[in-house]
């Protein structure tokens, strides 16, 4: 499955709710202020393991608008449009943590 | 056509926005469509289905009565996160006794409301094919 | 592959029509076939043709109507609730006579229909995806 976030986890728990609730082979797409929980931050243990085992994503898009391209968290992999379009494909049933 | 399973994620409490009454009127018209319902409430979509709503306050609808209809439409999965429960001092006996009667089963009346660890939701959850958030 | 998409916020207050006019543009051009666009909550207001935004911004009406998402009888599936649409005020001529108001504002690139068009719409396509608050 595809779960996308949409919210940073200093404003939401949508984040932490998804991280409880997932399955080992679903991928969480990070988007809007989402992305804010891909960089370096107090949060980042949240994500950290995830995105070694390279189920973490983020938009593009989203993270350069917001400045923060060269704060990611190790292993973050990023994704454009067209990316965020292939990983609904590929991943079966999308869940959005709105 | 094959039956597809439909889940409606619900995250939000009644009042403070619009998504919950709306997203109880998506399930009421999905009723109709003869699919796999399944309701699940976690975070604050928990109060949605608490006992003792009273509106008579703040000069909204009190729709948290409508939940009891569900089961005459043979919607009756209603998984409840029990961590989402705890964290919020709350127990399965604070919850509406939200029921159906079980057209397989006699017809005996049966608890509609399924409160499940949040690693039981993620079993259910691999297993939509379609998931509403609201 | 045929993809359905949910919109629950309106334009320029939540960046979710933006987000999903993008993905349903990369999709189309993907080769995909958007079959869908519900517009739920207060999403319904992506579909007032009496937007004006300022000439330096974008103008989100606009760009979803440009998509052109039809049916194979070229009636538009770019679909307003219309329990939702009604009470925020986005009405249809038909609507717009039924309730006795003198104009109309949805844009013609759009059409009002029932909630069963989103559960129609997670039935016939392959996905769905929802974009909100």
């Amino acid at each position: 499955m595809l779960h996308t976030v949409n919210k940073s986890s200093f404003e939401r728990n949508s984040l932490k709710s998804c991280i409880n609730t997932i399955d080992d082979t679903s991928v969480i797409l990070l988007i809007e202020d989402g992305v804010i929980s891909a960089t370096k931050n107090i949060n980042s243990s949240m994500i950290a393991n995830l995105a070694n085992q390279g189920r973490v994503y983020a938009l593009q898009g989203d993270v350069e608008a917001r400045g923060v391209s060269s704060k990611l968290v190790d292993n973050i992999k990023l994704v454009d449009y067209t990316g965020f379009v292939d990983l609904v494909v590929e991943h079966g049933t999308s869940v959005s943590w709105v | 056509m094959a039956i597809k399973k439909f889940m409606y994620l619900n995250r939000r409490s009644s009042f403070g926005t619009v998504y919950a009454i709306e997203s109880l009127e998506v399930v009421l018209v999905a009723a109709a469509f003869d699919q796999d319902v399944s309701l699940a409430f976690i975070d604050d979509g928990v109060y949605q289905i608490i006992e003792g709503q009273n509106t008579n306050g703040i000069g909204m609808k009190n729709f948290s009565k409508t939940f009891h209809a569900l089961g005459d439409y043979e919607i009756n999965k209603l998984y409840v996160s029990a961590e989402s429960l705890e964290e919020r001092g709350l127990s399965a006996d604070d919850l509406m006794p939200l029921v159906y009667e079980d057209e397989d089963d006699n017809w005996v009346e049966k608890s509609s409301v399924k409160v499940v660890s949040n690693a039981e939701i993620s079993k259910i959850m691999s297993k939509q094919d379609v998931c509403f958030s609201f | 592959m045929k993809i359905s998409i949910q919109i629950n916020e309106g334009p320029y207050q939540h960046q979710a029509s933006d987000t999903a006019y993008q993905f349903a543009k990369a999709a189309i051009e993907r080769g995909h076939e958007i079959f869908r666009v519900f517009f739920y909550h207060d999403g319904v207001n992506n579909a007032s043709r009496f937007t004006i935004p300022p000439q330096d911004d974008r103008n989100i009406v606009n760009q979803w109507a440009e998509l052109g998402i039809k049916n194979a009888n070229g009636e538009p599936e770019l679909v307003v609730c219309v329990a939702a649409a009604l009470r925020r005020g986005i009405l249809d001529e038909s609507e717009a006579i039924k309730n006795g108001i003198d104009c109309n504002n949805i844009h013609p690139a759009f059409r009002i229909s029932g909630l069963g068009q989103l559960i129609e719409a997670g039935i016939q396509s392959d996905r769905l995806v929802v974009f909100g608050d």
